[in-house]
């Protein structure tokens, strides 16, 4: 890995992002709105329930992790977009860059700019809706760091379907998160789901997290293999997913995608 | 330029199959440091393919490439480290800025001393004026300048010119000539230069190879080779080749 060449890939989501505001809005604009909707839906159910004061940690906590993932997702499958548009695959891959550096450099932006959004959406929840994080304890760091690898995953695999089927699968890309949404239990407990997508859920790194938030808030314990399971299973989509990109790549030099990318219209 | 050094390219037995189409058919050549050599061929004769093979974007179906003493396909980063491209279909992202493009691509070739790398080829492709200017905004003229500083930003061994003046006026397509002619002289570059202008190839060019389904059918000095085939130009070379290759199509 030559961290040059990593350095070059952020740079130039840099650039764009701070050349372009219509690509800066967002980062923001969309996370608060999401607040701003369920905070005022949160404080409502909180004054007509018994039970208000968990509604938002609970409620609340989870729409604002929930569009975290999003957002770390959509921050790896844009900084991609932008050299889909701007047809530059051929430019970087006929250069020493690699394609694992080429990742990185997605995942890095995709860090980045998921935390700016994470930053606006957390003082939002705690200034206007009185979401205290204290509520969670240390346990909110693993559950950010389950959401950050899976979200990543999600950001690479989608990435790679699109160099795969060409710039018309974008389509496919952005609606990942809400069909992912009812399996992951973000507003509801595992239990009410029937068995074959509880099995599901299983296997879906989030649910964990989701279901940990509720219980801690519940005042449960913290379900440590449960948070375990979960890391363990983000890592493992992480690594999957970047074999899967490999893969992909590799079959498009193969096939002379990479450089078709550029040349003409992909189908 | 000296056939008595190591090439600085030398292709040996590439083939790139697809399916039941043959686009490049079992192609050797060499091309020497301080020489020019011209890719000639219709549309689809596979000089794209070859180049794209060459850059390690495509990959063989059998064969190989050497940049500068490096394989390609085993030693990527080493062959392409001292090797660049400028292709009129791959223009640098238009809505960066030149000097930004300019250090994405130097920080890509681990450049050193980056930034008076960036300020001497503005200079010198005369842009430093546009430096703050984004590439999308720039004329056709103006971007082709643009690639090629791009092309030159880590002082290569190998430049690869994909038709390199295509769409642009003839004054900037001489300046562009005259670049790579320097280019050539002083840093004893190795160029393999597509192009449809045979003007331009027997301007330019120390030597040409004829393709056409992805075999080399004739090569020599541009100046002389059409005589010896019995033509007075190269076009009228170039456009039998076509009909006779066409027709056999």
């Amino acid at each position: 890995m030559n961290l040059s060449r990593i350095y070059a890939i952020v740079l130039r989501q840099f650039y764009l992002l701070k050349g372009s505001p219509t690509r800066l809005l967002p980062l923001f604009v969309w996370v608060m709105i999401d607040i701003v909707l369920w905070g005022f839906f949160t404080l409502y159910l909180g004054s007509v329930s018994p039970q208000g004061d968990r509604f938002v940690p609970a409620l609340l906590g989870a729409v604002l992790l929930w569009d975290f993932l999003t957002r770390v997702m959509q921050g790896v499958t844009m900084a991609f977009f932008e050299d889909v548009w701007s047809r530059n695959f051929l430019n970087f891959f006929a250069t020493p860059l690699r394609v694992t550096e080429y990742i990185a450099g997605l995942v890095i932006t995709g860090i980045a700019t998921s935390l700016i959004g994470l930053v606006a959406m957390l003082l939002l929840a705690w200034l206007a809706f009185g979401l205290s994080f204290a509520a969670y304890g240390a346990v909110l760091i693993p559950f950010i760091m389950v959401l950050f690898v899976f979200g990543m995953a999600l950001g690479v695999l989608g990435s790679a379907f699109v160099l795969r089927l060409g710039p018309s699968a974008e389509w496919l890309i952005w609606p990942i998160p809400a069909i992912l949404a009812p399996f992951v239990c973000v507003f509801y407990p595992l239990s009410v789901l029937p068995v074959w997508m509880q099995a599901i859920a299983h296997l879906l790194p989030p649910s964990y997290v989701f279901e940990s938030m509720r219980g801690i808030v519940n005042g449960g314990p913290v379900p440590w293999i449960g948070l375990l399971t979960a890391s363990l299973l983000s890592l493992a989509y992480l690594a999957a997913s970047i074999w899967v990109f490999l893969r992909v790549y590799r079959t498009a030099v193969r096939s002379g995608l990479i450089a078709r990318y550029s040349a003409e219209a992909v189908n | 330029m000296t056939e008595a050094s190591a090439p600085a390219l030398q292709v040996k037995h590439l083939t790139k199959r697809y399916g039941a189409l043959l686009a490049v058919d079992d192609l050797s050549f060499a091309v020497y440091p301080g020489e020019i050599v011209g890719l000639l061929g219709l549309n689809g004769a596979g000089k794209s393919t070859t180049i794209n093979m060459i850059l390690g974007v495509l990959e063989p179906t059998s064969g190989s490439v050497s940049l500068n003493g490096f394989d390609v396909a085993k030693q990527r980063q080493q062959a392409l480290a001292k090797t660049n491209f400028a292709a009129v279909y791959a223009p640098l992202p238009g809505n960066l800025t030149v000097r930004q493009n300019l250090r994405i691509f130097g920080l890509i070739y681990s450049v050193a001393a980056l930034e008076r790398r960036i300020d001497d080829l503005l200079e010198q492709y005369e842009l430093t004026k546009f430096a703050g200017t984004r590439c999308g905004l720039l004329s056709s003229g103006e971007q082709s300048r643009v690639s090629l500083a791009k092309a030159m930003l880590n002082a290569p061994r190998v430049l690869l010119l994909d038709e390199p003046t295509a769409s642009i006026d003839p004054s900037t397509a001489q300046g562009i000539r005259a670049y790579i002619r320097d280019f050539t002289a002083r840093q004893q570059g190795a160029v393999l230069w597509t192009s449809h202008n045979m003007y331009e190839v027997e301007e330019v060019c120390d030597r040409i190879m004829l393709m056409s389904q992805g075999k080399i059918l004739m090569q020599g000095d541009p100046k002389t080779l059409p005589q010896a085939h019995g033509f007075a130009t190269l076009e009228a070379l170039f456009v039998d080749v076509a009909r006779e290759t066409g027709a056999s199509a």
